[in-house]
């Protein structure tokens, strides 16, 4: 027989374009609803395995913008400042420190880089010290530096895959007319590591003509104050530091704004579709008042034809929020490149990250947003009276 | 539903008026009459004579503003007694079958659909089959998966008849069941009606402009100025 499903289902097949566009209304705002969760517990988690990838919570650096340090620190950047390498002999007797490594940051123009050149970042980094701090780093190919002054280069994954190269290549330092052979190519971390460049320290500052670092990374002991450390970092010499947890801070509550007016155009888009369900479904009984009228003649009660009528609300509903969530998987990574291209920070790793879990929330609000705008319509459906529906049969 | 005496539907007084701003329009006007079970009756008359006011109070689609109306013994109308929507569906879903003019098939169900379209509402015990015998009784049974825009007028309206009956209904109420077909495909919906009479036992109420159909019945009411005259 038919069931009442069928029956609704055929019903929307009647004006298959103006079911289409409101279908494509619904998916739109559902794959923008999943795609701003996915981007909220993305970042918030990318930023989280960034900073905890660091394998230090404390950086000390030169003055100047705290926010500018952290952005530099994390994503490389120029206009850099330096501190004394004699600094770190300073810091690393503390009782709260556990490990101390010696950073220098060098940021080089490469006109042979992308499309109008670019930056390519390079770390100098104490083969001493800094491999400790990074203890989840895996090889691809090769292994660290042979010794503190080779000129030598590890390669994070992306870098290596960017410029096509396997361990044993020479690469040329741009500016500087120097090359390092690769001894190493890293595993993929998710991190902002996967795009830089490593050389060890004392290397990287003769080819600079630099011989200071930029940064120096600390990893606190289990346990210890870490308040009482930064207050005592303070009080060297023209330096601030930097903690991760505030970083994090900073840059979510940064990000907060965006995703506030995202959230907003998000909810303006599901209303919108919504508009457009309650406008469907009311032409569309308005269009059929007669033979909803006949429905009752044959023994419909109004509650069989209100639910008749939600149950096109649903369809339209749950396939739309089906779609568009199917969308929002399939381009989550072009989300992500469109992501990655207003942020002024982004972590690495997956920027927009969508489960099952805000899949199925997604749905569950555009489908309970559906049913309520499907009550006008099918209420109306079902107040018809089936004498109004034949009166002009004679 | 037993009839206790063969008497069917059984109307006294029947009025219906509709007010229009401050004009009173007195549609039907104190109608009685008594349909036994198997009857096949008619209603004749102009445009405007009331014949479908009545039968629409007949077939409790709405509620009369004077009179009485019992049904099959049990009173429905009378003593200003006004039913609501659920109620008087309640009812026809029990006793009536109805075909229209206009068909009003679903375009986008197939033949087989359309008919099983009722029982997705309400079903009565014993109908499983009806559809499939109802389709091939009607000869329709070639045409069960395809669409009505795919087939005639006519057997648009044998599709409708088969819709009509498949709950198995007391009285069948048929407005005008051949205004859009031309005159073999009118007679051949009138055969199948004097058919379904003779040989089911269903009893019919129809109203036509038709006078050969109408004399398919074995009565026939004429309708003039909101009142009925047995011919």
């Amino acid at each position: 027989m038919i069931s009442r499903f069928q029956i609704a289902y055929k019903n929307l097949l009647r004006k298959k374009t103006r079911t289409l566009l409101t279908l494509v209304g619904i998916m739109l705002s559902s794959w923008v609803l999943v795609s701003l969760l996915g981007f909220n517990r993305g970042y918030e988690q990318a930023l989280n395995r960034d900073i905890d990838n660091m394998g230090y919570q404390l950086m000390v650096m030169a003055k100047g913008c705290p926010y500018e340090a952290a952005t530099m620190m994390l994503q490389g950047g120029t206009g850099l400042r330096y501190i004394e390498q004699s600094m770190v002999d300073s810091i690393v007797d503390k009782p709260e420190v556990d490990k101390v490594t010696p950073i220098l940051m060098q940021a080089f123009f490469d006109p042979n880089k992308g499309d109008g050149g670019g930056i390519a970042g390079y770390f100098g980094i104490d083969p001493a010290t800094f491999p400790a701090m990074k203890p989840f780093f895996r090889f691809r190919q090769g292994g660290w530096f042979r010794d503190d002054e080779a000129f030598e280069a590890v390669m994070g994954y992306e870098a290596a895959e960017l410029e096509q190269r396997e361990v044993g290549d020479m690469i040329l330092v741009p500016e500087k007319n120097v090359q390092l052979k690769v001894v190493g190519i890293l595993e993929r971390t998710g991190t902002q590591d996967d795009g830089t460049i490593f050389a060890p320290l004392k290397t990287l500052q003769k080819i600079s003509g630099i011989d200071k670092i930029t940064t120096i990374g600390i990893k606190v002991k289990k346990d210890a104050d870490s308040a009482k450390l930064e207050a005592a970092l303070y009080q060297l010499p023209d330096v601030q530091v930097v903690s991760f947890t505030q970083v994090k801070e900073t840059i979510m509550k940064l990000i907060s704004t965006a995703r506030v007016m995202v959230l907003s155009i998000a909810i303006i888009a599901l209303l919108i579709a919504m508009v457009g369900v309650v406008n469907t479904i009311l032409m569309s009984v308005l269009e059929r008042k007669q033979e909803i009228g006949i429905l009752k003649t044959m023994g419909a009660m109004p509650g069989d034809i209100f639910r008749l009528v939600w149950t096109e609300t649903l369809i339209l509903c749950a396939s739309g929020g089906v779609a568009g969530i199917g969308l929002a998987f399939l381009f989550a990574r072009l989300s992500d490149i469109l992501v990655r291209r207003i942020l002024p920070y982004a972590p690495g790793g997956e920027l927009v990250a969508i489960d099952m879990r805000i899949a199925c929330l997604t749905l569950a609000v555009i489908v309970v947003v559906g049913l309520l705008s499907g009550i006008y319509p099918a209420w109306q459906a079902g107040r018809v009276r089936p004498l109004e529906s034949i009166r002009s049969e004679g | 539903m037993t009839a206790r005496d063969g008497v069917s539907l059984e109307a006294r007084g029947l009025t219906r008026v509709y007010r229009r701003g401050s004009e009173e329009i007195r549609a039907l006007d104190g109608v009685s009459l008594t349909i036994r079970r198997g009857e096949f009756l008619s209603f004749m008359g102009p445009s405007g004579s009331g014949k479908t006011t009545l039968v629409n109070l007949l077939g409790c689609l709405d509620n009369p503003s004077e009179g009485e109306l019992d049904l099959a013994g049990r009173s429905i109308f009378g003593g200003g007694k006004i039913l609501g929507e659920r109620d008087l569906t309640r009812i026809r879903r029990e006793v009536f079958g109805y075909i229209f003019q206009n068909f009003y098939l679903i375009p986008t169900l197939t033949v087989r659909e359309n008919v099983a379209l009722p029982l997705a509402f309400y079903r009565k015990p014993g109908v499983e089959g009806e559809v499939e015998r109802l389709l091939g009784m009607l000869g329709m049974e070639h045409r069960m998966d395809h669409l009505p825009g795919q087939i005639s007028g006519g057997e648009m309206q044998r599709v409708a008849i088969a819709r009509a009956l498949v709950n198995r209904p007391e009285i069948l109420l048929a407005d005008e069941p051949t205004g859009n077909l031309d005159t073999k495909r009118s007679a051949e919906i009138g055969e199948i009606l004097q058919e379904l009479n003779r040989n089911a036992g269903l009893t019919i109420v129809m109203v036509t402009h038709n006078p050969g159909l109408a004399r398919l019945g074995g009565r026939l009411i004429e309708m003039r100025d909101g009142r009925a005259y047995e011919s």
